[in-house]
């Protein structure tokens, strides 16, 4: 990811695998109709109606998705989360959104401490090549995340 | 439109007291996204499962809230910590109003 860290420095590597992506990026805009599709900034900004201006951090939950998609109709999504699922401690809500697709928001499951284990599987569509979102949050109020890119072989939104 | 969705749950008819369970689900539906069109160019609307719901003798273990990016005959699985015998009682809902629904009973021992 080209935010990962701005202070690391910027490698030749780096370098040329950012021009790379602006170069992709830029043949996009030429070749394709406007994309109908999420962005990063509408997945941002569905996550923050759903979380308030609370930040989410790495670590806890754990999103497991296949790294390749050959039919965007149906890819399985696995999300973990670490959690004792206490009355004290548990996760409250798992939910998934993804930065590509027509609209970010896939489902949010509700949890509590009868699951014993915050644990859930599903399926879900996926329109083109996208990070998907996996945010968890917690009965104390505090939000962790996870994302994977999913690169994408048909993509599965209909036409 | 009316859709022939068929509930289907896959959980054992008994379990041991602690055991951690996993409820598997499934319904029968085109989740319908609103996005496709029809051979006339005329856009499909959409008609999704939009909500499921899962209870254990008449208390909410499990919710969850669908939009259209979810696949095709929705699979979702969660998993329950057994304590007691008891009834689950599984609910979707369809855009339409249509509530579908299934129940499992279990003994725990």
């Amino acid at each position: 990811m080209p935010n990962s860290n701005p202070a690391a420095g910027i490698s030749r590597r780096g370098l040329l695998a950012t021009a790379g992506a602006g170069v992709i990026a830029a043949a996009g805009t030429v070749f394709l109709p406007p994309p109908a599709h999420a962005t990063v900034e509408a997945a941002t900004k569905f996550m923050a109606s759903l979380i308030g201006n609370r930040t989410p951090v790495a670590g806890r939950v754990k999103l497991t998705m296949p790294e390749i998609a050959e039919n965007g109709n149906t890819v399985p999504v696995a999300v973990t989360v670490d959690s004792p699922m206490t009355d004290a401690d548990h996760v409250k809500v798992i939910h998934i959104m993804a930065d590509g697709n027509p609209a970010p928001e896939v489902a949010s499951f509700h949890l509590s401490p009868a699951n014993g284990r915050a644990e859930i599987t599903t399926r879900m569509r996926m329109s083109t090549t996208q990070n998907v979102w996996a945010v968890a949050e917690m009965k104390d109020g505090s939000v962790y995340i996870d994302k994977t890119e999913v690169k994408v072989t048909i993509g599965g939104c209909g036409g | 439109m009316a859709i022939d969705a068929k509930p289907r749950i896959k959980l054992p008819k008994t379990a041991a007291k602690g055991e951690l369970l996993e409820v598997k689900t499934l319904i029968t539906h085109p989740m319908e996204s609103g996005q496709r069109k029809d051979d006339k160019g005329q856009p499909i609307p959409r008609q999704i499962i939009n909500g499921f719901v899962a209870t254990f003798n008449g208390r909410q273990v499990f919710k969850a809230d669908l939009y259209p990016s979810l696949s095709a005959n929705p699979y979702i699985t969660f998993l329950v910590k057994m304590e007691e015998s008891g009834k689950f009682e599984f609910a979707w809902t369809d855009d339409d109003g249509t509530v579908y629904k299934d129940v499992k009973e279990i003994t725990v021992g």
